[in-house]
């Protein structure tokens, strides 16, 4: 009984809706507003243009960027809190998780505050040149303008960097939850182990730290991968006239376009290529794990 | 900077979700005409509404108007299309009212029940898109153009060209991040008609906008102003509302329409089909229409009124403005936009996808 309640709510708020848009899908529009469900897969042949296959793939670039890129700094962070004094580990969590406390869309709009060409990166980097130049003045080498003839600001945003930032950004949390979870777990006698026996540092991460994490390398990675696959607020926001990702098509078939039977075959077409992905992962993580046991 | 920007902001986190989950429950409405209750449900755009307008038409009516915000077009026809969720009175785009028109969504307007309909200029009551107002009554019009910091520009950019075929201001200029807006814009510039809906006409706006792409900085949604606001970009094809929001805060910050014209856009007053209080969105109407009111919108907000009443009353500042009111010629020059059926919306999303995959 206890169970009922929440089996109920995922049926009526998560497969029903999901059903519906999957039987648009095999719909086709009849005039603004009607459409009528003939079981056609136009949508799906539509879909499958080379156009949309090549903002799939993008999208999937832009997502393994991320998690990769999550991955490279979320590592030392979950290794520095599990190696923190207890006292603080509790504190440095929370640092992980407070920027859930803020709206996705805040967090976008005041990185932009922090990236924009008169922003707080250019700002800071504005300042340096001046004083550097000061202090070349003070040198007498004041006239060569060694640092260039006048500041030039980065280019922060509005590129796919800046897309690239803004999820990692986003998506850093899901990563380094995970990896401390497993790297928690960790029996520190193992790495003291492998350092008494003459392992370097570098030797005793390769060998016994990553693959004890593996677990929480995989969620984490699919943690991050999946919903940076289908961001399309951060690209929208921060992304120039190339960082178009193919959550960006499918919310403007459902707004813009009109065009939903379309948008449900896309969306569900990346719902089909993110299960493949997953199983295309566990199918080689099954035979690694069947390789390294034989 | 707590500006428009965050309150934008808010307004698209809803955003994200109301569209595509908008197939969910409807609630119609189950009170009758006759015996209303004392409120109205008013689904507007944001910053559109005077400072004191819904509080002093309960002081005059007694009605509790309840006002929502959306933040463009496709949000509001997505609310809709499935039924209307609740709403008496909704602010489309004149191209937008036009396809709740053919999609039968909108409830006929009593005219005898709208006196202050007399306030309107001639001019703006008998459009294409809806003949004789019908079904809706302007509430304020304006253009696309060009916002631009003049510091940083050579002279008055009076051609599209700087933004659509150009490189002399490479990497700081935006465009709207609206499909349709952008290629009809491109097409008024080839010296096209701006509803022009020939594919391959389309076709050449699309490779000039490919080839254009790379001196352009972003397809800016709603923030073009704050681009220019903030020095991101120094020109940018935007709403001349949204301009001249800015130009209050920058002197440095002009608007101008270029010559080969622009789009014409109005936004009106319409009630859904299904709206639980008619009587009383009728009798808002009729209030937004009064000249005081009207003008105590218009000072606010600074879009064009089409209420000759409102604009007879309104101060030189605003009614001198050639940003928000452009000369004859001007208008003359530019066009709005019609409704021209599926194949075109996604013809428009197709060349739209290419521009950005390209």
């Amino acid at each position: 009984m206890v169970g009922l309640p929440p089996t109920v709510w995922l049926l009526l708020f998560f497969l029903v809706p999901l059903a519906l848009i999957w039987i648009l899908s095999f719909a086709e529009l009849r005039g603004l507003v009607e459409m009528e469900v003939t079981g056609t897969l136009a949508n799906y042949a539509r879909a499958l243009d080379p156009l949309y296959l090549q903002i799939f793939a993008k999208s999937f670039l832009f997502a393994g960027v991320t998690t990769v890129v999550s991955l490279v700094f979320g590592f030392p962070v979950a290794l520095a809190i599990v190696f923190a004094p207890p006292r603080w580990r509790a504190l440095l969590l929370l640092l992980v998780i407070l920027p859930f406390w803020t709206n996705l869309l805040i967090r976008t709009y005041a990185l932009i505050a922090v990236l924009r060409t008169r922003g707080i990166v250019n700002f800071s980097l504005e300042w340096v040149w001046d004083q550097g130049n000061t202090a070349l003045a003070l040198l007498g080498l004041g006239s060569y303008q060694l640092l260039g003839e006048r500041f030039e600001p980065l280019e922060l945003l509005y590129n796919n960097t800046a897309v690239v930032i803004g999820l990692v950004y986003v998506h850093l949390p899901f990563m380094v939850l995970p990896l401390y979870a497993s790297l928690e777990k960790l029996d520190r006698s193992l790495i003291e182990a492998a350092l008494d026996l003459g392992a370097s540092q570098v030797r005793a991460m390769r060998t016994i730290v990553v693959p004890l994490a593996l677990p929480g390398i995989v969620s984490g990675s699919i943690l991050v991968f999946i919903p940076a696959l289908g961001s399309f607020l951060t690209p929208d926001l921060l992304g120039g006239t190339d960082s178009q990702m193919i959550a960006n098509v499918i919310e403007r078939q459902f707004k813009s376009a009109n065009d939903w039977p379309f948008g449900a075959a896309l969306s569900f077409l990346l719902m089909y290529l993110t299960f493949a992905a997953l199983a295309l992962r566990a199918f080689y993580g099954r035979r690694a794990a069947r390789r390294g046991a034989a | 900077m707590v500006d428009s920007s965050t309150l934008r902001a808010t307004r698209r986190s809803f955003l994200a979700g109301s569209g595509a989950v908008a197939a969910g429950v409807t609630l119609l409405p189950t009170l009758g005409w006759a015996a209303e209750e004392k409120k109205l449900n008013f689904y507007n755009w944001d910053t559109y509404i005077g400072e004191t307008t819904l509080v002093d038409f309960k002081g005059v009516t007694g009605i509790d108007v309840k006002m929502d915000l959306f933040a463009d077009n496709d949000e509001l026809f997505a609310k809709l299309r499935e039924g209307n969720p609740g709403y008496d009175i909704i602010v489309p785009t004149n191209d937008y009212t036009e396809r709740m028109i053919t999609a039968k969504m909108l409830m006929p307007l009593d005219h005898s029940k709208i006196p202050n309909i007399a306030n309107i200029s001639k001019s703006f009551m008998d459009p294409k898109f809806d003949p004789g107002r019908r079904y809706s009554l302007p509430y304020m019009w304006g253009t696309v153009g060009i916002g631009y910091r003049k510091s940083r520009v050579d002279g008055v950019p009076n051609s599209w060209k700087v933004l659509y075929d150009s490189d002399k201001y490479s990497g700081r200029i935006a465009l709207l991040g609206a499909s349709q807006t952008v290629l009809q814009v491109g097409c008024k510039y080839l010296g096209w008609p701006l509803n022009e809906a020939d594919p391959a006409k389309l076709e050449k706006v699309a490779e000039m906008l490919i080839k254009q792409k790379r001196h352009i900085k972003t397809f800016a949604d709603d923030n073009g102003q704050d681009l220019l606001l903030s020095g991101e970009v120094d020109l940018a094809m935007e709403w001349n509302g949204d301009i001249l929001q800015v130009m209050a805060e920058d002197k440095d910050i002009s608007y101008v329409v270029p010559d080969e014209g622009g789009l014409l856009w109005e936004d009106t007053l319409v009630i859904p089909n299904g709206a639980p209080h008619p009587e009383n969105a009728h009798a808002f109407i009729n209030y937004i229409l009064d000249a005081k009111a009207g003008a105590a919108i218009a000072d606010l907000i600074q879009y064009a009124t089409p209420n000759a009443a409102a604009k007879a009353i309104m101060k030189p500042e605003y009614t001198g403005n050639p940003a928000i009111f452009p000369s004859d010629e001007v208008i003359a020059r530019c066009e709005p936009a019609v409704y021209q059926g599926t194949d075109y919306t996604q013809l428009v999303d197709r060349l739209w996808t290419r521009i950005g995959a390209a």
